[in-house]
């Protein structure tokens, strides 16, 4: 057991250390004021297009669509590195990054490789992703938006929802259902959709917290071409399979200032009698328990890694470090609105520090669906984790359209 | 980064899952406990005889010189096994106090002989239900002899010597006396867990030796840091276990038709005890690491692996008996075991509240958040 980089990592991180401490900086979000959403994603292109110039986009991806061909430690390594400045990183740039480059570059066509990668890794082009509907969310192949081949074209209609950012995104991953006379999972495509093709409807979301980070994206006889079109027609779910898994290793990462830490401080700072609410007993217990849990999902994330370095496949075992988040999450802001008492409700507009927990508080219930439930995450986990039988689908071998 | 055991450290787990299997069966612990016996002594010679008992003695006290992270792969496997031999007593606790306060005659006396298995130590700590915290500590050491009474000490029965908590001077200090010495009684007791029997054991001026090379305050928290991360180890092989009962169980049970195991009641209670052994078993890899390469971050790791494992043995230990249902209660049935040993392994060494107080108080340090 060794904490310490290889020659080669440790070469690798002194570089990115030293790019960064010359770069990052000027790129850094101010801290406590939230920018408006075009104001952040030109901030994000900027970010993006300076790791470009610098050689440290698509630190996965192979050469030959203009990746850095580096290792999943050099990946690490990075995220690490970046992660001490406060980068303007959302899901504008990460779905691209994350999401649509990988399954470009996997399953795209040359000419699709070089329409949209060059102009992705530099931030050019952001994206958002079209996937859930309101009736189909865990249940994913059950989706309804229809795709229909009309001569060179694919006429679209349906509606998509959750998709992050899609008002501000330039393109969308989509997926469609392109055959209904077969069973579900296998009448799917993938498509690619320019954001601003005829049709394309995109209403915000009004979320608990009041913000609308998420839009509901309406789809009327949207035509995109066959070229956008990506892998087989029928090979949609094998694809959004693939995609799925970048985002499942990519959550998870745990900033100690966000996390159990800050809270004992939070508790150390509430005033209770004489002392602070940290005197409390049952507080200290629950902030250890946690403290625990985190540290404890921190090394599990060191171990995965471990395997990716190797080359072995973490599988379902991500999903852990997910499923442990999502809940200890919504558990310690509701706890640190219990040490702060009857005054977190109504916090004076100085304390930004209760202010923040409510709005923690409130997506923390997001979490615990978006990005894999915690349902979901426990089938995976004792599916292929423990190896015990499949959930029963009743639709799974039936035509989708006589469900 | 290299966040995984080692090579030698998987096969030394290996050799040790298979003596255990074979020689620690779940039938042999219930003869062992309608035996009322003691210990399993043919289990001792033969862990002795691999060289396992002295993994993490010196190699110039006659042990093999392996790391707290070694010798933590070997603490999950006796954990898995729950073998009934006082490793935990002499080896974690009792070998530990003396190679950390011990003088260089004690150690060259002693060491060996705890390595080989020939001499076995307990550590008596506790005094009945006022504990041994707080300044409570009625058991005194003047220097040359000890008087008081402590209980429930563990492996007392089979222990031919024993390292003391006592107060000297109104000061917490550790003393090493030995059991054959005058003024000593012993008397087993009722024990909760089977397959490890405690005693009452009263000193009446019986002479003692000083474990007196660092002071004893700090002697003693290093030793309960220490001797966290191996029962750590001890409760993570232990849920382990019954993580893999409860899934055998439910895979070949039947009911309404179909197995058990496929019931979502049962995967997601199967599932959530998986996440938290995993997260426990990290957190023992992290604790058995700093015990071994780095001990500014021994005491968070420490106190970390000893609450994620706590948590994670008792809910394991419990829903293994739940997922077997009626046979689960039976004696017959090997859930048991574990039960009973979850609430030894929880209760030693202090529970979830000090453990919780030590990490906060960690953390809340100017230099606490380590890592």
């Amino acid at each position: 057991m060794d904490f310490n980089d290889t020659p080669e990592e440790a070469r690798f991180r002194a570089e990115a250390r030293a790019w960064l401490a010359a770069n990052a900086p000027a790129h850094e979000l101010p801290v406590g004021d939230k920018l408006a959403d075009d104001e952040e994603i030109r901030r994000g292109r900027a970010w993006q297009r300076a790791l470009a110039e610098g050689g440290y986009t698509g630190i996965l991806l192979p050469r030959e669509v203009g990746g850095r061909g580096g290792t999943a430690l050099e990946a690490v390594v990075f995220l690490e590195e970046e992660g001490r400045y406060h980068l303007p990183k959302g899901p504008y740039i990460g779905i691209g990054q994350n999401m649509a480059l990988p399954l470009i570059a996997q399953h795209g066509t040359p000419e699709q490789v070089a329409r949209f990668a060059p102009r992705t890794l530099t931030g050019d082009l952001t994206w958002c992703q079209l996937f859930s509907e309101p009736s189909a969310g865990s249940d994913l192949a059950a989706l309804r938006t229809r795709a229909e081949r009309d001569r060179d074209d694919w006429v679209v209609n349906g509606q998509k929802v959750w998709s992050s950012w899609a008002h501000l995104s330039d393109w969308g991953i989509l997926i469609a259902r392109t055959d209904p006379d077969v069973p579900k999972h296998k009448g799917l495509t993938f498509f690619l959709l320019d954001m601003r093709t005829p049709g394309v409807e995109v209403r915000p979301i009004r979320q608990i917290s009041g913000a609308s980070d998420f839009n509901e994206t309406f789809l009327t006889d949207v035509r995109i071409p066959d070229s956008c079109r990506v892998g087989g027609v029928g090979d949609g779910w094998k694809c959004a399979m693939s995609v799925l898994m970048g985002e499942r290793l990519g959550q998870g990462e745990e900033n100690p200032e966000k996390g159990v830490t800050k809270l004992v401080r939070y508790a150390a700072q509430t005033p209770r009698g004489a002392g602070s609410a940290l005197d409390s007993d049952a507080v200290r217990l629950a902030l250890a328990e946690a403290y625990a849990e985190e540290q404890g999902a921190r090394w599990l994330q060191a171990r995965l890694r471990t395997m990716v370095s190797r080359g072995e496949d973490p599988g379902a075992m991500a999903s852990i470090v997910k499923l442990a988040f999502a809940s200890r999450n919504q558990r310690m802001a509701g706890l640190a609105l219990e040490i702060r008492g009857l005054a977190a409700l109504a916090p004076p507009p100085e304390d930004a520090a209760t202010l923040d927990i409510q709005y923690d508080y409130i997506w923390s219930a997001a979490l615990r669906v978006a990005g894999g439930a915690d349902e979901v995450l426990r089938n995976q986990i004792s599916e292929r984790v423990l190896g015990m039988p499949a959930e029963i689908r009743a639709d799974k071998d039936m035509p989708f359209n006589k469900l | 980064m290299n966040f995984d055991l080692s090579d030698e450290q998987k096969m030394l787990a290996e050799q040790a899952r298979g003596l255990l299997a074979e020689q620690s069966s779940p039938d042999r612990l219930r003869a062992l406990i309608d035996q009322h016996a003691e210990w399993d002594e043919p289990l001792w010679r033969a862990l002795a005889e691999l060289g396992f008992l002295g993994a993490a003695v010196p190699e110039a006290y006659g042990g093999l010189g392996l790391t707290e992270l070694d010798l933590g792969v070997l603490s999950q496997e006796l954990g898995r096994a729950n073998a009934g031999v006082p490793f935990f007593s002499s080896l974690v606790l009792a070998a530990t106090a003396i190679r950390l306060a011990g003088s260089e005659a004690q150690k060259t006396r002693w060491l060996p002989r705890l390595a080989s298995g020939e001499t076995i130590a307990t550590f008596a700590y506790c005094e009945g239900a006022d504990g041994w915290d707080g300044g409570v500590l009625r058991t005194t050491f003047d220097g040359a002899a000890v008087s008081g009474v402590k209980h429930p000490v563990a492996d007392a029965g089979v222990a031919s010597l024993a390292v003391v908590l006592a107060s000297r001077d109104g000061a917490p200090s550790l003393a090493l006396v030995e059991l054959d010495g005058p003024g000593v009684s012993r008397l087993r007791l009722d024990s909760f867990d089977q397959l490890r029997p405690h005693y009452r054991l009263g000193f009446d001026g019986t002479p003692a030796e000083p474990l007196g090379a660092v002071p004893g305050a700090r002697a003693i928290e290093e030793l309960f840091d220490r001797a966290a991360v191996q029962a750590a180890f001890e409760g993570v092989g232990g849920a382990d276990a019954c993580l893999a009962m409860a899934l055998a169980y439910a895979r070949e049970r039947q009911i309404f038709g179909r197995p058990l195991a496929g019931y979502q009641a049962i995967k997601h209670k199967l599932a959530d005890i998986a996440k938290d052994v995993e997260l426990a078993r990290s957190n023992a890899y992290y604790a058995g690491w700093a015990a071994s390469e780095n001990a500014d971050k021994l005491p968070l790791a420490a106190s970390a692996a000893r609450l994620s494992a706590i948590a994670t043995f008792e809910k394991a230990a419990r829903e293994n008996i739940q997922v077997h249902g009626g046979i689960g209660y039976t004696f017959e049935a090997n859930c048991h075991f574990y039960y009973r040993r979850e609430r030894t392994l929880a209760l030693s060494l202090g529970g979830r509240g000090p453990w919780a107080d030590r990490l906060i108080a960690t953390l809340c340090e100017p230099a606490g958040e380590g890592a």
